[in-house]
């Protein structure tokens, strides 16, 4: 049929370019990883401390950063989905343009909070005479972690917000329900979709964040640190590619939760 | 809603939040152009760490621009084709490919450069050309194009529009040019906003896919971050902020107004 040769022919550059510079470098990692190490990666990655220490310490920070993010996405995106104010655009804006910030760059703008000259530095030397620094530590990463991932859930929390039934929270109001007993009975249940999709998207992004710990995490090892540490300074392929593998498995799985949730495609940034 | 305690304590929690996220940029585009950042705004004004940075690092800036353009033209022309095509097939196999494509979202960035690498990494004048950074741009890129095209051409029914054509005696290619492509535009200025803004950004894959000759804007910023002092620092990301507000300003706008129309 000439209709399907036509379709074919305007979706074949697709096809090439995906296959060619996507499918088969991945089969291509797999192939190294499992027969360069003679499938020893994987074990290494289970038994070596090095390794297991930070697949852990990414899994605990990443988690760590969706509860929080989650908690505060839910608090403003209530507020601003229930209110109606002046200057509300503008600050629906502000929490929306760091979006597409690189993770660099928030970084840097962790340095910029509480690296030596940040802010934090200059409120405590004026406030207790010493500087706080914490930029290139933990806590540094997990600011600029909660950075990238709250502008992607708040806006998530505003749209499932829209769908509150507020002739439910009036009814619940005058049967003599408190405030909590409102939120945790109607506000979440309704929520919870937008909260589940957003907060598997937050954690994979935390997971797979390299831009921002490559500026922060000079002596931390998360994850995508420690692949690049592999490849670069190690030289070892093999591991590099199991570790970056399973990273990539962990992600999707979570993005797969994400969509089945029904949230739109939303980037890896970070 | 009545403005209550209530109201007041989540607007000041609200505010919190946006001042987190927003002070760093305006300190940051402060200290790019402020004389000494160390004895502060009271050093005056200058435009000096700008031009170093555009005397260290114009290239970086071109070549990034370089990119992002000839990725946003490379997804025009492969992508709105697929979306069509994913559109209109009935055929399974089109899940199939829309996973397929829609997996480098799904999978860092780091894992998809390593594999290019390794397939790639052999071909010396490739791997040293900017074209090895095109191909993970456009990757990374495609599927939100294609998703964006996509998302208009599922609102409408094009098959009636296209059944018209066909019965007024317009031929394939005259249906798709002048029916289909004008009735996703705003799909295509979308997608092509996401792509530009994606691309100028882009640095877990360009990282691994760079090398010294083929710096892009975001690898110049690591690099200056490291051994830059910290107003030229500043400076250099007040010219990539500079860069992508536009384009976020006129995605922001492109939105508020599919609203409006809906």
């Amino acid at each position: 049929m000439k209709n399907t040769r036509i379709s074919l022919f305007l979706v074949l550059p697709a096809i090439i370019i995906s296959f060619a510079f996507f499918l088969l470098p991945i089969v291509q990692l797999f192939k190294v990883s499992v027969v360069e190490g003679n499938g020893i990666s994987y074990w290494n990655i289970l038994t070596q401390p090095m390794y297991l220490k930070s697949l852990l310490s990414t899994v605990g920070l990443s988690t760590f950063v969706t509860f929080v993010s989650l908690v505060i996405a839910t608090i403003t995106g209530l507020f601003l989905t229930r209110y109606e104010f002046w200057g509300k655009q503008v600050l629906i804006a502000m929490l929306s343009f760091p979006l597409a910030f690189p993770g660099v760059v928030i970084g840097f703008f962790v340095i910029m909070l509480a690296g030596r000259q940040g802010l934090f530095a200059q409120i405590g030397l004026a406030l207790v005479g010493e500087r706080w620094m914490f930029a290139y530590s933990m806590a540094g990463l997990f600011l600029g972690y909660l950075y990238f991932s709250i502008p992607r859930v708040v806006l998530t929390v505003m749209g499932a917000a829209e769908k509150l039934d507020q002739n439910l929270i009036e009814a619940g109001r005058s049967l003599g329900a408190s405030r909590w007993q409102i939120f945790c009975d109607v506000t979440v249940p309704t929520l919870r979709p937008g909260l589940i999709s957003s907060g598997s998207i937050c954690f994979a992004t935390s997971m797979g964040a390299f831009g921002t710990a490559f500026t922060l995490a000079t002596n931390i090892n998360v994850l995508p640190m420690t692949i690049y540490t592999e490849f670069t300074l190690n030289a070892n392929f093999a591991m590099a590619a199991a570790l970056s593998l399973i990273l990539g498995l962990v992600t999707w799985v979570c993005l797969g939760i994400a969509k089945r949730q029904g949230a739109a495609s939303v980037g890896m940034g970070g | 809603m009545k403005k209550d305690k209530y109201f007041y304590m989540q607007l000041l929690f609200t505010l919190a939040v946006c001042s987190f996220l927003i002070v760093p940029v305006v300190m940051s585009a402060v200290a790019g152009v402020t004389n000494n950042y160390f004895v502060g705004i009271k050093s005056g004004f200058t435009l000096r760490w700008v031009e170093q940075v555009w005397m260290l690092y114009s290239d970086t800036i071109w070549l990034t621009m370089k990119i992002a353009l000839a990725t946003t033209m490379i997804n025009v022309i492969v992508g709105v084709p697929c979306a069509y095509v994913m559109a209109s097939s009935k055929s399974r196999w089109v899940s199939v490919f829309d996973e397929l494509l829609t997996l480098p979202i799904a999978i860092p960035g780091m894992a998809i450069s390593l594999g290019i690498i390794s397939v790639y990494g052999g071909f010396s004048d490739f791997r040293s050309s900017w074209f090895f950074i095109l191909i993970g741009h456009v990757i990374f890129t495609l599927p939100f194009m294609v998703k964006s095209v996509l998302a208009v051409l599922q609102s409408f029914n094009f098959k009636v529009l296209e059944e018209g054509a066909a019965s007024l005696g317009a031929s394939f290619w005259r249906r798709f040019f002048d029916v289909i492509i004008p009735n996703c535009k705003a799909g295509i200025v979308a997608g092509m906003l996401m792509t530009l803004t994606l691309s100028i950004g882009e640095f877990n894959l360009t990282w691994m896919l760079h090398t010294p000759l083929t710096k892009t804007l975001p690898v110049g910023l690591a690099d200056s971050y490291a051994s830059m002092r910290f107003e030229v620092s500043s400076a250099y990301t007040l010219i990539f902020l500079c860069l992508i507000l536009p384009l976020l300003v006129l995605a922001q706008m492109l939105n508020n107004k599919k609203v409006q129309n809906n």
